[in-house]
């Protein structure tokens, strides 16, 4: 254990040393050093929003050729700054008629329902917040806590905009939960374990390359989760004002801005951790360090085409959205899961009798899966190619035209 | 195994007070100055008619339903692909008509047009 190979576990035992010092006994060093993990964990998670909220501008402005913030600090980098004073020091406004306990409530589950995410995502090997058992069962119970912010936010507000995203928050949020689901069902089965970190150890080959269908549903439904570009009805700007934070002023709306930023990080990093093998990579497990610099490079791999999308795509109607959801995404991962579980079991039964070495089994299995993978996308193409040409059809036909009434015929003649 | 529970439950607290926190002290910071107009609810810029709080569409709410169908239901194929190792033939069966039932509600509702948009 030295410190530049793994400088946190060094750290903590450090600390856990210098704490029986002190005198305490074996419970309250546990308490206080989970403490401080805790803490600091916490504040690296918030920390992060002002360097994303940053990137993201930037990124924003070179796509729009335009260069961006550029005056506070080198390349702008510490534009989030001034912002962050400005909007500190802002009145807070509360209509008449608020819900208030809701109303103020809202602003705070959204952001920390976000950030419990980051309790059991490993950046490496030992550093990790939690490493629970059940930790994707986890993740599912704390990602559906945002939803739930963002309905109390609408419902609270009392305006009927910000009542219109909160239902949209319903269909949409809600809805994409299941595909969602479903998909992680698909590393689950294939790592055989719920905690996060155990799944990225199972993860010989990349989960991308098992499972690229999985791999895509699940991070087109986490996009629409966080309610961003595509999928940004719940704040249409150009429809219902924005939505469900329509009433919000100062930080109130401010921490509704950061849950959103940090909820586009988060997802990102779920996608690494989960299919893209979290910290894996050369040397990550000899020297944790290393994992960490892995984890962050495919996390921001991620993070810049979840930027992308947001920027190149129009919106989504909510007919649209709802119909991608349950007629594509849901029958695509049900479909796909029966047939991660046949392929599997039956690879499970085939290999001891191919005689294949271990270092060649998970190439071969990810081979295998591949395969089975092309196979139903290639079917899902044909079948919505069937249905595309029937769309075209309903589309073509002739509308009614408004046609000049016929003139009396007294007036001819 | 305690002591992750523990880690969880010091971390919601943490993470409740981060945005909490800052919340209540800008509030001191910043200005005071209500007045009736200012509270009032934006919509448009003309007053508001009617309550807020009305009957609303009926489709939000049965793909709400919808979804906790299907919620409810997927929570218990977790286990089952955790276990999946060790699953003999017949588990494996069981499990894949469990999906294949929600295949089926999934098309009884397509059919019976609770997902359209109309």
């Amino acid at each position: 254990m030295n410190f530049i190979s793994d400088p946190v576990a060094f750290i903590a035992d450090l600390l856990a040393k210098l704490l029986f010092r002190i005198g305490l006994s074996q419970i309250q060093v546990t308490v206080v050093s989970e403490f401080i993990g805790a803490f600091l964990l916490g504040v690296f998670g918030f920390s992060l929003v002002i360097f994303t909220i940053w990137l993201e501008r930037k990124l924003y402005g070179r796509i729009q050729d335009r260069i961006g913030p550029n005056r506070v600090g080198p390349w702008g980098i510490f534009q989030t700054f001034p912002d962050m004073i400005k909007i500190f020091t802002k009145e807070y406004i509360t209509p008449v008629g608020a819900d208030k306990i809701v109303y103020n409530l809202a602003p705070i589950l959204s952001v920390s329902a976000v950030l419990l995410t980051w309790a059991v995502i490993p950046f490496a090997p030992t550093i990790v917040g939690t490493d629970l058992n059940v930790g994707v069962i986890y993740l599912m119970a704390v990602g559906s806590i945002g939803a739930l912010g963002i309905i109390l936010a609408g419902w609270s507000s009392n305006n009927k905009y910000s009542l219109i995203g909160a239902f949209r928050a319903v269909a949409q949020v809600v809805s994409y939960e299941v595909p969602m689901i479903l998909a992680l069902l698909i590393p689950v089965l294939l790592g055989q374990s719920m905690g996060v970190n155990s799944l990225v150890y199972a993860q010989k080959v990349w989960f991308i390359f098992l499972a690229p269908v999985a791999a895509f549903i699940f991070f087109t439904s986490c996009m629409a989760e966080t309610g961003r570009a595509p999928f940004d009805l719940l704040e249409a700007e150009s429809e219902i004002v924005a939505g469900y934070q329509t009433e919000y002023s100062g930080l109130k709306f401010g921490m509704f801005y950061v849950g959103e930023f940090l909820h586009a990080f988060t997802i990102s990093a779920l996608v690494a951790t989960l299919f893209l093998g979290g910290w894996r990579g050369p040397w990550a497990q000899q020297v944790p360090i290393l994992g960490v610099a892995w984890f962050f490079m495919k996390t921001f791999l991620v993070y810049f085409v979840v930027v992308l999308i947001r920027i190149s795509m129009p919106r989504l109607r909510i007919d649209q959205m709802l119909n991608f959801n349950w007629k594509f995404l849901t029958p695509l991962a049900l479909v796909m899961l029966i047939v991660t579980a046949f392929v599997e079991k039956g690879f499970l039964l085939i290999s001891p009798d191919l005689g294949l070495t271990d270092s060649a089994l998970p190439w071969v299995r990810a081979g295998v899966h591949l395969f089975s993978n092309l196979v139903v996308v290639l079917i899902t193409i044909q079948i919505l190619k069937s249905h595309r040409i029937k769309a075209v059809r309903v589309v073509a036909k002739p509308r009614p035209v408004a046609v000049a009434p016929e003139p009396p015929a007294s007036v001819i003649s | 195994m305690q002591s992750d529970w523990l880690f969880i439950g010091l971390f919601v607290l943490i993470v409740a007070l981060f945005p909490g926190v800052p919340i209540l002290l800008a509030g001191l910071i910043g200005p005071h100055k209500l007045s009736l107009t200012k509270s009032q609810t934006y919509e448009c810029g003309l007053e508001t008619v009617g309550d807020t709080w009305v009957q609303f569409r009926v489709q939000y709410y049965i793909f709400a339903l919808t979804f906790l169908v299907f919620d409810v239901e997927l929570v218990f194929l977790f286990p089952w692909a955790v276990a999946f190792g060790q699953l003999t033939m017949f588990g494996l069966l069981s499990g894949v008509i469990f999906i294949l039932i929600l295949f089926i509600e999934l098309l009884a509702a397509w059919r019976k047009g609770v997902l359209e948009w109309a």
